[in-house]
């Protein structure tokens, strides 16, 4: 089974669902984006989401997008954060997973990257600029790496995509909550619902509802239909006002029940 | 599975939430464009409407200096005063066939933007138009165009806050509003099924300049000169003529101001592949991936990337790219003007730059066709400009 897969089922087998917070690569800045990553981690993550930063990131929404240029500003890039977790491998209860956009994979070079990630102990990548028609090379380098790429499906993704997603899913699918970019939001669509009613057959991977979550609350309504819940502006918004990973841990360690 | 490559470029890079919408209109693209009825409505509002087809000038004075023939494709006699109104309505008009009601696009210079404005009020439609802070200020008077013509500008603060984050912008809202809204994308580039869509409603650029060309000299050109930059009047002006190996197809890149180590908006020459705004093409970009900022004198050619047909057709060998500077595009911008009467837009003086430049190397009496894109009125801000630094 993938790690990624193994940590929620876990976090789901004491009755929680999996917390999955978002930290860019390199944030707030290189040396304390380390100590907030061991924070998440000691905080109880179940699975750190790393971002890499690009400077077009169009899935995204201002508060990810400003967090992603200021890190470029500062010289982070995927080398050195894959550089920088190989040198602390082991060191994570958390599984780990890189989300960034396909062209710094694609020109980091995709085998590299497979052997890289191993060797840093990344168990996927989300590429959200990858569906499944472009996946081949990516899907094809990491083959027998024990990285992942994981899938995103949303609100409008259609039966026969769901279909052929659930052909390849490993590790997770990561559930997007809203037809929009990531940020938080008051209060998600109530179609959400309905489609992860939908969507829930298709896999037996656990699912994980990101894009527009700020507090545990949110994710009490969805009951069995998730498995984890990915938290990513809010976590940012919650350092930019001077406040610690280990605080912010503290309102989900319960991981919305 | 491998939608829209041409070659190894193209592609469908984009979240999975504008996968649905993207496959919508490769739907559309394929059923409704095709079919007689649209056909039909598309060439009667380009006939009466655009003012097509559009003039195939012999440029007399220059031919005769150059010693072979200079045709101009003329446009710039376009109503709106450039090709762009050809790809604008033609998306227009399948908005309404699709049942949308918005039509959403991206612009640097305006002249898309202006487009898209005419095509929404003309069809009726709403129109919302992305636009970095940047390009509303140097474009202020497209700004107000749009205005007059009923569109909304929204302008961009985020990133280098020109086109590329206006492209960005408007992916992001079109995620959203993917409902009621048809993303008018304004050049060949961009993911499938865009590259396609907007060469087949630009082709007409070509389709009528073989059947001119047929008729005045019983033959095709040696040359097709296009200016580049997302490259949408270039592959219309090539399209027709593809299959042709005798015509030489030749896309003219920006250079900027040709110092080395400055920006420029040459991708095709001077950058690497790699994946951007939906399409793997080539990029101006770091060796880590992150796209660089670009520069050229001409706005509409101010872009770190390019359709990836053309990168297609520049791997295969069937055109060629080359490059005009800043200084180069301003004298034949003067030249055009004060020899033939005719004010071009600084985009389109890239192609006529190029020509002249190559002249030495042009066999006499061949036949060359530049696109002269669009009409410079827009640009006598940049001119003016351009004089106070460089021609004191």
């Amino acid at each position: 089974m993938s790690i990624l897969t193994e940590r929620i089922r876990t976090a789901n087998a004491s009755g929680r669902k999996a917390v999955i917070p978002y930290l860019p690569g390199g944030f707030p800045d290189s040396d304390r984006f380390w100590d907030e990553l061991a924070a998440l981690d000691a905080g109880g993550a179940d699975i750190i989401e790393i971002g890499v930063p690009f400077s077009d990131p169009v899935a995204d929404g201002p508060v990810v997008e400003q967090a992603s240029l200021d890190c470029l500003e500062r010289g982070v890039c995927l080398a050195w954060i894959l550089s920088e977790l190989a040198k602390r491998k082991g060191s994570f209860k958390a599984g780990l997973v890189l989300m960034g956009y396909y062209n710094p994979f694609l020109q980091y070079g995709l085998e590299k990257l497979g052997r890289d990630c191993a060797a840093a102990g990344v168990s996927g990548l989300i590429i959200p600029d990858l569906p499944l028609e472009e996946t081949g090379p990516a899907a094809k380098a990491l083959e027998g790496t024990g990285t992942n790429l994981i899938c995103l499906v949303g609100l409008n993704t259609p039966k026969e995509r769901l279909e052929q997603y659930a052909k390849v899913a490993k590790g997770f699918v990561y559930f997007v909550s809203v037809l929009g970019t990531t940020g938080v939001r008051e209060s998600l669509p109530e179609e959400v619902l309905a489609k992860l009613a939908e969507v829930r057959p298709y896999f037996t991977v656990p699912i994980a509802l990101g894009f527009g979550i700020a507090r545990p609350e949110q994710v009490a309504p969805f009951g069995d239909l998730i498995d984890a819940v990915v938290i990513g502006s809010a976590l940012i918004r919650h350092i930019d006002a001077h406040k610690s990973a280990a605080s912010f841990m503290e309102g989900w360690r319960a991981g919305g029940k | 599975m491998q939608k829209g490559y041409f070659g190894k470029f193209g592609g469908m890079f984009v979240p999975e939430l504008l996968m649905p919408p993207l496959l919508e209109i490769e739907e559309a693209m394929n059923t409704i464009v095709p079919s007689e009825s649209f056909q039909a409505e598309f060439n009667s509002i380009l006939m009466d409407y655009v003012g097509r087809p559009s003039a195939l000038y012999r440029c007399p004075n220059l031919s005769e200096r150059l010693g072979f023939n200079l045709w101009l494709k003329r446009e710039d006699l376009n109503h709106t005063g450039a090709h762009k109104i050809n790809n604008a309505l033609g998306q227009g008009l399948l908005c309404k066939h699709m049942g949308k009601s918005v039509l959403l696009a991206e612009t640097g210079a305006g002249m898309h933007g202006v487009a898209t404005a005419t095509a929404a009020a003309m069809l009726g439609l709403e129109c919302v138009v992305y636009m970095g802070a940047t390009d509303v200020v140097r474009q202020s008077h497209n700004v107000r165009r749009m205005g007059l013509l009923g569109a909304t500008v929204v302008p961009i603060e985020s990133g280098t806050k020109t086109l590329k984050d206006a492209i960005n912008a408007a992916l992001r809202r079109w995620i959203a509003d993917q409902r009621t809204t048809h993303y008018c994308f304004g050049t060949a580039a961009g993911p499938h099924p865009f590259p396609t869509l907007v060469r087949e409603f630009q082709s007409v650029i070509s389709r009528e300049a073989k059947a001119q060309f047929m008729k005045k000299i019983g033959r095709l050109p040696d040359y097709v000169v296009a200016c580049v930059g997302g490259g949408s009047n270039a592959i219309g002006a090539f399209h027709e003529f593809v299959p042709h190996s005798e015509v030489k197809l030749v896309g003219v890149e920006a250079a900027g101001t040709g110092e080395p180590g400055c920006h420029h908006s040459a991708p095709l020459n001077l950058g690497t592949p790699g994946v951007l705004h939906g399409a793997m093409s080539m990029l101006l970009q770091t060796t880590e991936g992150q796209i660089e900022p670009s520069h050229s004198i001409a706005p509409g050619l101010d872009y770190p990337g390019v359709g990836p047909e053309h990168a297609g057709l520049q791997d295969s060998g069937r055109a060629h790219y080359g490059t005009i500077n800043d200084a180069q595009a301003y004298n034949a911008f003067m030249t055009l003007c004060r020899s033939e009467g005719i004010l071009p837009a600084m985009e389109s003086s890239h192609a006529v730059a190029w020509v002249l430049e190559n002249a030495a190397s042009i066999p006499k009496d061949s036949h060359v066709m530049v696109c002269l894109s669009g009409r410079g009125d827009k640009d006598m801000d940049i001119i003016e400009e351009y004089e106070k630094k460089f021609r004191k």
